[in-house]
C-alpha cells in the first residue's frame, strides 16, 4: 500500500473519498429518512446543464454545476410544493431539461470535450488538489448547517405536519434541505458521476439505517460506510485498472444486497 | 364570565368539491373538557385541522385565543389520530418527545439544558421516561398514544387537542390515557375527539356530537324536532352539560 501513496493522484483520490463521504453519510441519511432518491437523481442530472455551461464558458465545469444544481434543487422543490404539480412530474421535467441543456452547450462548445465521461461516470484518479479544496469547503457548509438546523431536519423528516404547527417553516427548510443534497451532488459528482450519484446518496445511509437508533448515529455510520465503498472502490479499479466511480458503486451495492439478505432471514426467523 | 378560549361561528369547509363541514358553531371556555363525538367521516378530524390553522376554510370564523388560528399555534398541543411514520425510522422517545419544544425555540437554536430537564418530567408524567432511549419504531399503539400526549406536553400548551387518543388501543391503556387527561385538565382546556362514547362520559365536562353540522346549546338540550326546523340535515349537534346523568340519545 505505502508505494501507491507516493502518487499524488492517489493520496488526492484517498482524500477525496474521506472527504466526500463526511457529505455523503450526513445528507445521504436525510435523503433516505425521507425517501428523495429520486428528487437527488434529478437534481444530480439536472445539473449537467451546469457541466454543459461550464464547459461552454471555459471555466472549471465544477463552478458551473454549483449553481445550476442549487437552482434545479429550488426549482424541483417550489414546482413540486407550490404549484399544482406532482414530484415525480417536476423530477422529471427538471431531470431532462437539464441533460439537454448540457447536450445543447457541449455541442455549442468547439473542439473536443475533455474529461467529459469523469463528469458523467467520475473518476476520483483524476481529482486535482484546487477540487478537494471546495470538496473541503462544501463539507464545512454542510457540517454547521446540519449543526445549526438538525432539529428542524429531523422534525421536517419525521413528521412534517407537527413541524409545521409548531410554527416551523417547513417550506423553507425543506428547499434548505434540498440545497444541501445540491451541493452533496456538486461533490460527489467527482467521485462517481452524474448518473451514479443516488447510489452513493442512499446506500450507505439505506445500511446504515439498519444498525442505528438515532439519525447522528446513522449519519456517522454512514459515512463510515461511504468512506469504506469509495476506498474499497478506489483499490479495486487500481488492482484491476477498471472504472473506479463503477466500482464504488458496485461495491457499495454487493455489501447493501449482502446486509439485506442477512438482516432479512434473521429478522424473519 | 369564562374566557372564550375556542370561537367558530358558522364555519363551512369543502374537501375537494363535497362539503364535510356545514354552518357549525360552537364556543369552548377556558377550562373546558370538551369531547366531539360523531360518525366517521362526520368531519371531527376537520374540526381540529380547522382550529390548528391547517385546513382552509370556505366559510365562517375561527378563533383561537380571539386570533386567528394559525398565529396562536404555539399555544396549542396537538395529539393526531395517528402517527404515520416509518417504523424504522431512526427516532427515539427522547428525540419525539423534545419535538414538542419547537414552537419554543427560534430557528437555529438546539435544545438545551432545560428542554432535556423537561423532557425527562415529561416522560415521567405520560410513564414512558424507562423508554427514553428506545427506538419509536417499537413502542406499542398505547406507548405511541402516550408519546404523542407527551410531545404535546413539552409545548407547555393552554389548549390541548386531541384525535382519537383512545382509537386503537386495548381498554386497560385506555383507562391510564383517560387518568392521564383527567389529571391535566386542571391545567389546561381540552378538546377532545373520539368514537368512545362509553368511557369518556365520565370525564368531559361537555360533549358535542357533528356530523356535518353541529350546533352550540350553552345550558338546554334540545329535541331533535327543533333542530330539524333549524337545519335540513338529518343529524345535528348537541350539548349535554351534565354527561354523567345521561347517555347520549339519538337525535
Amino acid at each position: 500500500m505505502p508505494e501507491i501513496l507516493q502518487y499524488e493522484f492517489m493520496r488526492n483520490a484517498i482524500l477525496a473519498a474521506l472527504f466526500s463521504s463526511i457529505a455523503c453519510g450526513i445528507i445521504g441519511s436525510y435523503v433516505v429518512v425521507n425517501k428523495i432518491g429520486f428528487i437527488s437523481g434529478g437534481i444530480a442530472h439536472a445539473a449537467f446543464g451546469g457541466i454543459g455551461l461550464g464547459y461552454y464558458l471555459g471555466i472549471n465545469p465544477l463552478f458551473g454545476l454549483v449553481p445550476f444544481s442549487l437552482l434545479s434543487a429550488m426549482g424541483i422543490g417550489l414546482l413540486s410544493r407550490k404549484a399544482n404539480v406532482s414530484e415525480d412530474t417536476a423530477i422529471g421535467a427538471f431531470w431532462a431539461a437539464g441533460m439537454a441543456i448540457g447536450v445543447i452547450f457541449i455541442g455549442l462548445t468547439p473542439g473536443y470535450a475533455p474529461n467529459l465521461f469523469s463528469y458523467l461516470f467520475g473518476n476520483i484518479l483524476t481529482v486535482p488538489s484546487s477540487d478537494l479544496l471546495m470538496i473541503l469547503a462544501l463539507d464545512v457548509v454542510i457540517v454547521v448547517s446540519v449543526f445549526l438546523l438538525f432539529k428542524e431536519f429531523l422534525a421536517l423528516s419525521f413528521d412534517e405536519e407537527y413541524a409545521e404547527v409548531s410554527g416551523v417553516k417547513t417550506t423553507l427548510v425543506y428547499l434548505l434541505l434540498l440545497g444541501l443534497i445540491a451541493l452533496t451532488v456538486v461533490i460527489l459528482v467527482r467521485i462517481v458521476g452524474i448518473v451514479m450519484v443516488i447510489a452513493l446518496l442512499t446506500i450507505p445511509a439505506a445500511i446504515a439505517r439498519r444498525f442505528s437508533r438515532n439519525l447522528l448515529s446513522m449519519m456517522v455510520l454512514a459515512s463510515l460506510f461511504s468512506a469504506l465503498f469509495c476506498l474499497g472502490g478506489l483499490w479495486i479499479s487500481y488492482l484491476l485498472d477498471i472504472a473506479s466511480g463503477a466500482s464504488i458503486i458496485l461495491i457499495a451495492a454487493a455489501v447493501f444486497l449482502a446486509v439485506h439478505l442477512f438482516k432479512g432471514e434473521a429478522g424473519s426467523r | 364570565m369564562k374566557r372564550e378560549i375556542v370561537q367558530v361561528i358558522d364555519l363551512s369547509v369543502d374537501i375537494g368539491g363535497s362539503a364535510v363541514l356545514q354552518h357549525v358553531s360552537l364556543v369552548v371556555y377556558e377550562g373546558d373538557f370538551l369531547a366531539i363525538v360523531g360518525p366517521n367521516g362526520g368531519g371531527k378530524t376537520t374540526l381540529l385541522r380547522v382550529i390548528l390553522g391547517l385546513q382552509k376554510v370556505s366559510g365562517g370564523s375561527v378563533k383561537v385565543f380571539g386570533q386567528a388560528p394559525a398565529t396562536v399555534r404555539e399555544r396549542v398541543g396537538y395529539v393526531p389520530q395517528r402517527l404515520f411514520f416509518d417504523r424504522d425510522f431512526p427516532v427515539t422517545v427522547q428525540d419525539v418527545v423534545l419535538m414538542g419544544r419547537l414552537s419554543k425555540k427560534r430557528m437555529f437554536a438546539r435544545y438545551n439544558r432545560r428542554d432535556l430537564d423537561m423532557a425527562g418530567e415529561v416522560l415521567d408524567t405520560v410513564g414512558l421516561l424507562s423508554l427514553k432511549n428506545r427506538s419509536v419504531g417499537g413502542l406499542s399503539g398505547g406507548e405511541l398514544q402516550r408519546l404523542l400526549i407527551g410531545r404535546a406536553l413539552m409545548g407547555e400548551p393552554d389548549l390541548l387537542l386531541l384525535d382519537e387518543p383512545t382509537a386503537s388501543i386495548d381498554p386497560e391503556m385506555k383507562t391510564s390515557i383517560y387518568d392521564l387527561l383527567n389529571s391535566l385538565k386542571e391545567r389546561m382546556t381540552i378538546i377532545l375527539v373520539t368514537h368512545d362514547t362509553g368511557a369518556i362520559s365520565r370525564h368531559v365536562s361537555r360533549i358535542a356530537c357533528l356530523n356535518c353540522s353541529m350546533v352550540m346549546h350553552d345550558n338546554a338540550e334540545i329535541t331533535g324536532r327543533d333542530l330539524q326546523q333549524i337545519y335540513p340535515y338529518p343529524v345535528d349537534m348537541l350539548v349535554h352539560d351534565d354527561p354523567q346523568i345521561r347517555t347520549l340519545k339519538k337525535h
